[in-house]
């Protein structure tokens, strides 16, 4: 019986410290965005690799990409990946440029490897037929979270960062450096790095990401004369596409990162189930 | 659950869920079905974009400075087909494009008879789906002064166009494989929408489409059928070789080609 109760007591003190962190609509939207995420990414990378070079301007100075993954015949006469950035050529055999197909003997030559593009076998026409249904999931569901982020008071209470927190951005990232996270009361809020990559990421990559995909749209291009001149051109744009979306996959990254180093199975629950249990504060001493 | 269970649970979950969705995904994007299904997000997107950017918007258009080099060329080069080396080597003086289907005059035109009527020139990027663009000077006749003279019936609703080059092999091995393609009334009544004699000031060459091709600048390159010979006024394009109106289509490229 006593020890029931010990029990009992520690449970309520643990509930105690379980808070909602996330709603619903978030959540929901949360593990669309990345479903929708990564299958873009991957049907994106599959539409890359039927042109594997990126270039700057309107139109394709094929003699000077910026970007180029290719193949070389290697010394047994199979493929060689090999990697060109501007005027640098680098060897990417095995992952870029050339990659072995699940079952085949040989390398094939292909920008990106089978196991990061849909389909895995290279097929343009079904690349795009994802990505371009996809698209419109991942655009409606981000409209729906940036209506719902601005009216629900999200962005103000949540995402924007106070004065006095962003007094606080070195002291933050070394934290971050550190590997020392925020507990107790002070974990209850997103920290002033949190709130700023997520409004990067909100307000900057994923408006680019879309808007430069939109400006490869040829109908699109018609809306009034020239616009996509603004992203510096129709191949520009593509590459900014490329860029942005190879920004969302860091900030994916990091994010996966820090949700594993902060208590995976805390950071999961809260985006599942909405609850949150604030890490012990070493000052507090261990709960009772 | 105990902190074992979990890692355990974390490392069965990422360990057969991570490949299983990735196998998942590619046993699906190999589904004819379910392409099919994504693939009617175009109409949605057709739609959108109409509203956004009306029929009448109109494609950028380009100066002399901006025109490339070299216009690449992409698919067929050369058809290999003994009735197009017989048209070229004839320099084309007995080739006709044949304008029929629903429509209330059907008509024959030699080249001579295109490059009589108005003409429309532009410069215009051309937008291949693999992701390249390449800037060039077109000059034709746009399409809507043809269906003036033939006069499209009310039933009307597409504008078939079919080429010279066979695309599975020679004429000999594959004659039913020449390539086509199809646009609706609205985007063959665009001003910007020609059929094409010259580029960059010069006839048409033989890589880039001679003598006739198609122009529909705020569609992607595979609409801009090459190596021209019958255009055909229909209402359906389900009758149509494999039903989804061109050869690239068919092969599960979107029809709409304006994204």
């Amino acid at each position: 019986m006593r020890l029931f109760n010990v029990q009992g007591r520690a449970a309520a003190a643990s509930e105690r410290r379980l808070f909602y962190r996330h709603r619903l609509p978030i959540r929901v939207m949360h593990w669309i965005n990345v479903l929708s995420f990564f299958l873009m990414l991957m049907s994106g990378l599959g539409i890359f690799n039927a042109h594997p070079h990126l270039y700057w301007g309107a139109d394709s100075d094929f003699d000077a990409p910026l970007l180029s993954m290719t193949a070389r015949p290697g010394p047994d006469g199979a493929p060689h990946g090999v990697t060109q950035v501007g005027s640098h050529t680098f060897s990417t055999d095995g992952v870029l440029g050339a990659s072995r197909e699940e079952g085949a003997a040989q390398q094939t030559e292909r920008a990106f490897p089978s196991w990061a593009t849909i389909p895995g076998r290279q097929y343009l026409a079904t690349a795009r037929n994802w990505h371009l249904f996809f698209a419109w999931v991942f655009v409606l569901n981000g409209i729906a979270y940036l209506l719902f982020t601005v009216f629900s008071g999200h962005l103000r209470r949540d995402l924007l960062p106070r004065k006095a927190e962003l007094r606080g951005i070195v002291a933050s990232l070394r934290d971050h450096l550190l590997f020392r996270h925020p507990a107790g009361e002070a974990a209850r809020r997103y920290n002033v790095l949190q709130n700023l990559s997520y409004l990067a990421v909100i307000f900057v990559l994923l408006p680019l990401v879309v808007l430069a995909g939109l400006g490869m749209s040829p109908r699109l291009d018609a809306l009034f004369g020239g616009w996509v001149d603004i992203l510096g051109g129709r191949q520009s744009a593509r590459t900014l596409h490329f860029v942005a979306a190879f920004c969302l996959l860091a900030f994916v990254v990091v994010h996966v990162f820090e949700v594993i180093v902060t208590g995976l199975w805390n950071n999961l629950r809260s985006m599942i189930t909405g609850y949150y249990r604030l890490p012990e504060d070493e000052h507090e001493g261990p709960a009772p | 659950m105990t902190a074992i269970a979990r890692r355990r649970f974390l490392r069965l979950a990422l360990g057969s869920a991570l490949p299983g969705a990735l196998g998942g995904c590619d046993r699906l994007a190999s589904s004819d079905s379910f392409n099919g299904m994504l693939r009617k997000a175009q109409f949605l997107s057709q739609r959108a974009q109409a509203l956004l950017a009306g029929d009448g918007a109109m494609a950028q258009e380009f100066t002399e400075d901006d025109i490339a080099d070299d216009f690449r060329s992409n698919g067929t080069a050369m058809p290999d087909s003994r009735l197009y080396r017989q048209l070229l080597a004839g320099r084309f003086r007995a080739w006709r494009l044949r304008v029929g289907g629903l429509v209330a005059r059907p008509a024959q035109y030699s080249l001579a008879d295109l490059q009589a009527m108005p003409s429309r020139t532009q410069i215009t990027r051309h937008d291949c789906v693999e992701g390249w663009s390449v800037i060039g000077k077109w000059t034709g006749v746009p399409l809507r002064a043809l269906l003036s003279q033939v006069r499209p019936l009310p039933a009307a609703r597409y504008v078939v166009f079919h080429c010279a080059d066979p695309m599975d092999g020679s004429d000999v091995e594959a004659p039913g494989s020449t390539y086509y393609e199809s646009i609706d009334l609205a985007e063959a009544r665009h001003p910007q929408t020609i059929l094409a004699y010259a580029l960059n000031d010069a006839p048409l060459p033989v890589k880039n489409g001679a003598p006739l091709r198609l122009r529909v600048e705020r569609q992607l390159g595979y609409k801009q059928a090459k190596y021209l010979m019958r255009i055909d006024l229909v209402e359906r394009l389900e009758t149509i070789r494999r039903g989804k109106g061109g050869y690239w289509e068919d092969l599960g490229y979107e029809w709409y080609a304006g994204i």
